[in-house]
């Protein structure tokens, strides 16, 4: 039994296997599935300013070992979420953390510090990624400076543990890693979908509502790995990784690269307890290897 | 509401039919209870062997036998996915996440007034309409099947229709029963219904849902949208309501009353 406990900045985890925003709900539709007290943490559904409906179905194509989602932050808004959501899952014994999205640098501020005063939420996931969202979004992901500004922003009104989650459609994803670091961003996490498309070739149309989305599932694995290995040597924070996350292999391969802790995402849909294998492939990979500590495996690869 | 839980189903029987195939599955693991059904409800199954299927397969429970510990799955081959679960052999495992969704609403047991019931199913499409059937059944309504096809070839198995209740069929090319669409039989000239519920292809339960408005008839149809999780996580599978904007048809349904959707009816 070796130890699995992770840092990001101050807030400890018991495990570094996390569970993905936009994949886990709110962690309850998972409670039949799991003990989800023995999560690490749980990132929980993105949250805006105001109520969004989201885009229109279709918003979802299979692709071989992956799948394209256009969901479009469908969610009730951040006061629903304090009034109806927060009492509900704020007892779950693990670091419950909302991920946080805007249109506007002011949305992306007023929703980070209405979640500073929920006393159970110890962190927030500052998303300037989703590629699915017209206004905002990835518009903040892709540019250092806008990354930089959104950041400085929120870290003046948002005084817990401030995780940014990066896109990987940049052409270098350390050069944005540095620019959060540098306006007081305490971890980072990435990667969020990867921009694809598909087309129904007997309607001649695109799949989507949205013409395109963003891919995830196993098939972005290696790319994935790839962004996290870089970020994880260009900056001094800790790096979250995420990216097809299926087994507790993979689990290894990202804290090899240099993860702190990872988040598990469409692979829950696949197999709903995937992310307790994961915790116990790692314990028992670590007992195996004679390695007391699991923070002793992060980045060390020859 | 009965817990979802994930196992290992053993293949009892698999019976082919052109591009269908009915699967016998039993639940062997004796630790696990066997999950309280309700007619509606659908299993997610995981696809082995594929390198272009990811995601599990919600399909809809055709019928449930809780003392044999079987659940019954009727199954249109429609892409790679359903290709691949028709593949598997009587003693293999399927790996199912169940039960999910909502259901067909029930009348209650003690109401004790006549009422007629019209099942209005399409093809494979009718697969959950046998144990809603069969649920009416036992408490005490023999329900109206009327189940459509292009032809004669494309009906299943009627039989275990006509053992819950009355069937009436229609064909496109007229090769049995009534010549023409499920909206056209002259059992609803001729019958007053109560209550219709209806699954199958899309444009059959607009014109069912058509209909049924028309004739001020409570109607429950159940939709099939793509889907990635099944347990209302990802909320890919979206519906336009009229209350509540878009719901996940795998948690909010897959079944609704008409009066709940948006369709152009």
């Amino acid at each position: 039994m070796a130890d699995l406990a992770v840092n990001i900045g101050t807030l400890n985890f018991k495990n570094p296997v996390l569970t993905a925003s936009g994949t886990f709900g709110y962690g309850v539709e998972y409670s039949d599935f799991i003990d989800l007290s023995r999560l690490g943490g749980i990132f929980v559904k993105g949250t805006t300013l105001n109520a969004r409906e989201g885009n229109d179905y279709p918003r979802m194509a299979e692709t071989s070992s992956g799948m394209l989602n256009a969901v479009g932050l469908q969610n009730k808004g951040v006061q629903y979420f304090i009034s109806n959501i927060y009492p509900e899952i704020k007892n779950i014994d693990t670091n419950i953390m909302v991920n946080v999205s805007g249109s506007t640098i002011e949305d992306y501020c007023v929703c980070a510090e209405q979640i500073n005063e929920l006393e159970k939420i110890p962190a927030i996931e500052l998303n300037i990624s989703c590629p699915n969202v017209k206004q905002g979004g990835m518009a903040f992901g892709t540019s250092a400076k806008a990354a930089a500004e959104v950041v400085a922003a929120v870290r003046r009104t948002y005084n817990k543990t401030l995780i940014v989650k990066l896109s990987p459609n940049v052409t270098d994803i350390t050069e944005i890693a540095r620019a959060v670091e540098a306006e007081g961003a305490d971890a980072v996490s990435l990667i969020n979908t990867l921009m694809g498309m598909a087309i129904d070739i007997e309607r001649r149309r695109p799949v989507l509502s949205t013409v395109t989305g963003g891919l995830s599932g196993a098939c972005i694995k290696p790319v994935a790995l790839r962004m996290v290995w870089q970020t994880a040597r260009a900056v001094k924070i800790p790096v979250i990784g995420m990216g097809g996350i299926s087994s507790w292999q993979d689990a290894v391969e990202f804290i090899l690269a240099g993860a702190t802790a990872i988040e598990i995402g469409t692979a829950n849909f696949i197999d709903p307890t995937v992310s307790m294998k994961v915790i116990d492939g790692i314990d028992e990979y670590l007992d195996r290897k004679n390695i007391d500590s699991v923070r002793k495996l992060i980045g060390s690869i020859d | 509401m009965t817990k979802k839980f994930i196992a290992d189903w053993t293949v009892r029987e698999i019976i082919r039919k052109n591009d269908a195939f009915l699967l016998r599955l039993v639940l062997e693991d004796e630790n696990q209870a066997f999950p309280e059904t309700l007619p509606g409800q659908f299993v997610q199954v995981l696809v082995k062997n594929s390198a272009s299927t990811y995601l599990r397969r919600p399909i809809s429970i055709h019928f449930v036998e809780p003392e044999k510990r079987e659940i019954h799955l009727l199954i249109q081959i429609t892409g790679e996915g359903t290709r691949q679960i028709a593949k598997t052999a009587t003693g293999d495992k399927l790996n199912l996440i169940c039960p999910l969704g909502n259901s067909f609403s029930l009348p209650e047991r003690n109401d004790k007034s006549p009422k007629f019931f019209l099942l209005i199913g399409g093809g494979v499409g009718a697969a959950p309409l046998l144990y809603l059937g069969h649920r009416l059944r036992k408490i005490g309504y023999v329900p109206d099947f009327l189940l459509g096809a292009y032809s004669k070839e494309n009906f299943f198995d009627n039989r275990p229709f006509e053992t819950v209740g009355n069937l009436f069929l229609t064909t496109e090319d007229g090769s049995a029963g009534s010549k023409g669409y499920v909206t056209n039989h002259p059992v609803l000239e001729t019958k007053t219904y109560d209550f219709i519920y209806t699954c199958g292809p899309r444009p059959m339960m607009q014109a069912v849902a058509q209909y049924a408005r028309k004739k001020n008839i409570p109607c429950e149809i159940s939709l099939e949208n793509t889907m990635a999780c099944g347990i209302g996580a990802c909320l890919c599978c979206v519906e336009k309501t009229v209350y509540k904007g878009n719901v996940c048809v795998c948690t909010e349904g897959p079944v609704f009353n008409i009066n709940e959707l948006l369709w152009l009816i």
